[in-house]
Order: C-alpha cells, then sequence, then structure tokens
C-alpha cells in the first residue's frame, strides 16, 4: 500500500492566519470541519449541489465539498464564525434572516449566508429575477424561499441607504 | 475524504506535461466541478490526478495584438462572464456561460474542463463551436493549435495527446468582427440543470441592416458532440432580413441534426425545439445585430 501523501496549507481563516498538516485526499469542506472546528459548513450533498458547505473564497462563493482543502494554500476564507462582531453580535445579514424568519431547521442558512455576503460585498442592486438567480445555488427544503430573498433584498437595500 | 490515490501538483505548464508523462493513468484537475464528483461517484475512484488548478498564468482573457480574443483555459465561468473583453465583443458567450449550474459551480467551473471532458451539453461549447474558436494545447512536443470542431472526437473523448493539456481558447477576430449573436438554453430547470437542448447563433448584416450576410449556429445535445448545422446557415447566407428567412433557417436546422432519445427527452421533442430555437434564436440575433424584425 502507498504511503499516505500530506501537505502542510497555511491559509487565513476568518481573518486568522493558519497552519496545519492536510492530507491532499481532504475537501475544503473535511479541512474546515475536522481541524478548525467550523461546524457551521455543513456537509449536505458533498457533490456541489445543495450549498450548505458554501465559504467564501477570496471573496467568491465556492462549495467547500468540492474544492480541495490542498488548494487553500495562501487563500482567505470567511465562514459564518467570521460574521460575528468582537462581541458575538450578529451581521446585518444574519439579523435580517432572523427578523424575515429565514430560518427554520437552519441547516441550509450558513451556505445562504455565505452566498448573500458575495451579493451584497459587491455592492450593486439586483434586481428581483437577478437576486433570485444569485440565490439559486442553495437548497432550502423548509422555508419555500421566500423569506430568504426578502431578507437577502432588504439587506441589500439597506447597505445601499434605499430604505 | 476523496477516494484519489495520489495527487500532483503542476508549478507550471510544462510541469504538468512532465507529470502526465511520468503517471500516464493520471487524470487532470483543473476546477474539480466534474472529476472530484466523478471520484464521490465512483466513476473515477481510486485515480492519481495531476493539478493544474494553481496555474494561475492560465486565469483571464486577453485582446492580442491582432485583434484574438484570448481566453486562459483555467478562466472561470462568472470570470468570463464579467469580463469587459468578452462583454465588448463576445457577450453572447458570458451569457451561455452564466447558464451554467448555479453560481458557486460558476465560481470554480472553468472553460477549460467545459470543453475538454467532451460533453455535447456544455453550454460554453456550442456558441465556442459558432464563434470558430480554436483550441490551444501544450504539450511534449510544443503547442498546437486546431478548430474547435476538430478538437471533440466522439462523446466524451477529445483530441488531448499524452502529456497535453488545453492552455487557452482563441476566438480569431475575423469570426467575431460585426457579428452579433444569441444563446438560448433548454431545460427543466432555470438553475443547476443540464441543457436538454443548447442552441447558439451568430449573425452578421449588411451596412443597411437588410441582408444576411452571414450566419452561424452550432446545437450542444442535438447530436453525440456539439456540432454546426451547415445546411441552415446555407439557407440564409445573402437572404433578406425576414421572418420568412428565420424560418426556412429553422426548417434547414432538421437537415443536419441528430439528436437522440435520453431519458431527459425524445428524440422528436429535441428536433422540435431545435427548429424552433434556430427560428427564434436569428431573430433576436438580428435584432441585436441592428436588423429591424
Amino acid at each position: 500500500m502507498e504511503g499516505k501523501q500530506y501537505q502542510l496549507v497555511t491559509c487565513t481563516i476568518n481573518g486568522k492566519e493558519t497552519q496545519t498538516m492536510v492530507d491532499v485526499r481532504a475537501s475544503l469542506t473535511d479541512m474546515l470541519r475536522n481541524d478548525y472546528r467550523m461546524t457551521s459548513v455543513k456537509k449536505g450533498c458533498e457533490v456541489g449541489e445543495c450549498g450548505a458547505c458554501t465559504v467564501l473564497i477570496d471573496g467568491e462563493a465556492y462549495n467547500s465539498c468540492i474544492y480541495l482543502a490542498v488548494w487553500a494554500e495562501g487563500k482567505r476564507i470567511t465562514t459564518v464564525e467570521g460574521l460575528l462582531g468582537p462581541n458575538g453580535e450578529l451581521s446585518d445579514i444574519q439579523q435580517a434572516f432572523i427578523d424575515e424568519a429565514a430560518v427554520q431547521c437552519g441547516f441550509c442558512t450558513p451556505g445562504f449566508l455565505m452566498t448573500a455576503l458575495e451579493i451584497l460585498d459587491s455592492g450593486i442592486e439586483y434586481s428581483d429575477e437577478e437576486l433570485r438567480k444569485l440565490l439559486s445555488g442553495h437548497l432550502c427544503r423548509c422555508t419555500g424561499y421566500e423569506n430568504i430573498f426578502r431578507a437577502v433584498k432588504k439587506t441589500m437595500l439597506q447597505r445601499l441607504g434605499r430604505i | 475524504m476523496y477516494d484519489i490515490k495520489a495527487l500532483y501538483e503542476a508549478s507550471s505548464v510544462a510541469h504538468a506535461t512532465e507529470l502526465l508523462l511520468a503517471h500516464p493513468e493520471a487524470q487532470v484537475i483543473a476546477g474539480g466541478s466534474d472529476v472530484l464528483v466523478q471520484i464521490r461517484e465512483g466513476r473515477r475512484a481510486g485515480m492519481e490526478l495531476v493539478s493544474i488548478y494553481k496555474l494561475d498564468e492560465l486565469r483571464g482573457v486577453e485582446l492580442e495584438e491582432d485583434g484574438t480574443i484570448r481566453i486562459g483555459s483555467l478562466t472561470s465561468f462568472s470570470h468570463i462572464t464579467k469580463d469587459k473583453i468578452i462583454k465588448k465583443y463576445i457577450n453572447v458567450l458570458g451569457e451561455a456561460v452564466d447558464m451554467v449550474g448555479g453560481p458557486q459551480i460558476r465560481n470554480i467551473g472553468t472553460i477549460g474542463g467545459n470543453t475538454c471532458n467532451g460533453v455535447t451539453s456544455a453550454d460554453s461549447a456550442s456558441t465556442l463551436f459558432a464563434w470558430d474558436a480554436i483550441v490551444e494545447l501544450s504539450g511534449p512536443e510544443g503547442l498546437r493549435r486546431l478548430p474547435i470542431k476538430e478538437f471533440y472526437i466522439k462523446a466524451g473523448c477529445v483530441d488531448l495527446r499524452p502529456g497535453e493539456i488545453q492552455t487557452g481558447i482563441l476566438i480569431p477576430q475575423k469570426a467575431y468582427e460585426g457579428y452579433a449573436g444569441h444563446y438560448t438554453k433548454y431545460a427543466m430547470r432555470n438553475a443547476m440543470d443540464i441543457a436538454t437542448l443548447g442552441c447558439s447563433v451568430n449573425v452578421k448584416l449588411s451596412e443597411d441592416k437588410e441582408t444576411i450576410l452571414d450566419a452561424r449556429i452550432a446545437y450542444g445535445v442535438a447530436g453525440p458532440v456539439p456540432m454546426r448545422t451547415p445546411s441552415a446557415e446555407q439557407a440564409v447566407k445573402g437572404q433578406p432580413v425576414s421572418k420568412e428567412t428565420c424560418r426556412k433557417f429553422g426548417e434547414a436546422v432538421l437537415l443536419d441534426i441528430n439528436p437522440r432519445d435520453s431519458w431527459r427527452a425524445s428524440k422528436a421533442f429535441r428536433c422540435h425545439i431545435g427548429e424552433v430555437m434556430a427560428e427564434r434564436g436569428l431573430e433576436k440575433a438580428i435584432r441585436r445585430a441592428g436588423g429591424g424584425i
């Protein structure tokens, strides 16, 4: 049997520089959950369809389940754990999810929040149709999406000073 | 954990060739949105992988001196859609790849992977056929360029020789200058779906916008590999801009396309929508080219 292959991976997770030895067969989901206890990163379908494992890599949303952990070398990764303020305050988008009742079982929520963050950080005012398309990489079996859509739209308009 | 036998990370294009020659059984992995899913399914489980993901020199879109648009093979779909050069000259390609999968897939999926997997349903492929794209490959014997039509050999099989990787996709100036296009994806869902049929149309009109100087049309899923339909292109060349011409265009498509019956759709249905997509696609492309119809 061939020996296991490991690689040292240095990356920034939620603003903190980190380093760990990673099995080359690990997905980024595996590394974030097992090595860093970032359990907001959910294991859903593990084939890039449900979006529950979504994280930001250098500001763009990726399914971390179909991303090799060793590719994270030198990257800046953001998960829901990085959204909290210094005293544990919720961010605007998290608060909007609560206010709009966009969370039921909560399994899809961290992924949705990450995609929402890429949308909000772009600073662009999207139409309803565009927003729906941008949120289409996530499955939610509880809410019917309408409340999630409303939470993202409200935060987008708030950030742009429209409401 | 993925069932991967070994992972070799290429540090340059030449290194990728070396690794592929040293490990002839290895599979190239670019973004991984096909390969990793196939490993999970078991279809490619236990394989050696040569990763070209970190070759940043293969990312980005450039306009070369002679007007050729060069798209690095590792450029992601979302970066193609957002790119200024693409928007200005061949916007329809940006629109087509914006229909692949969902947003996260479009951030990781690459145009090189989309063409090298040899799949007929690839949203980028039909549009690249309609733009007369050239595929650039780099291997042990150096660079090789060939028209995208010759790159596709049969379903799931492209002309990649041992040690070769695709480094770029080129669109010559004469292929896009003066043309306007339109891409239609017919699928059951608006997102995260594979095309039942994809159709890309480009058209060049005369200066007075009354005559079609040239039209190109290509399909995905109308045969085992993406294809052009020469009968339809011939039928409208030099014809006046009119509804009648567009109708003829759609009819002539049926002489060339050969879709199959599959669990996703029947051959009869694909032929029917193929005709309608050609007719409407040409109308829309004509409008974009400034023609009144």
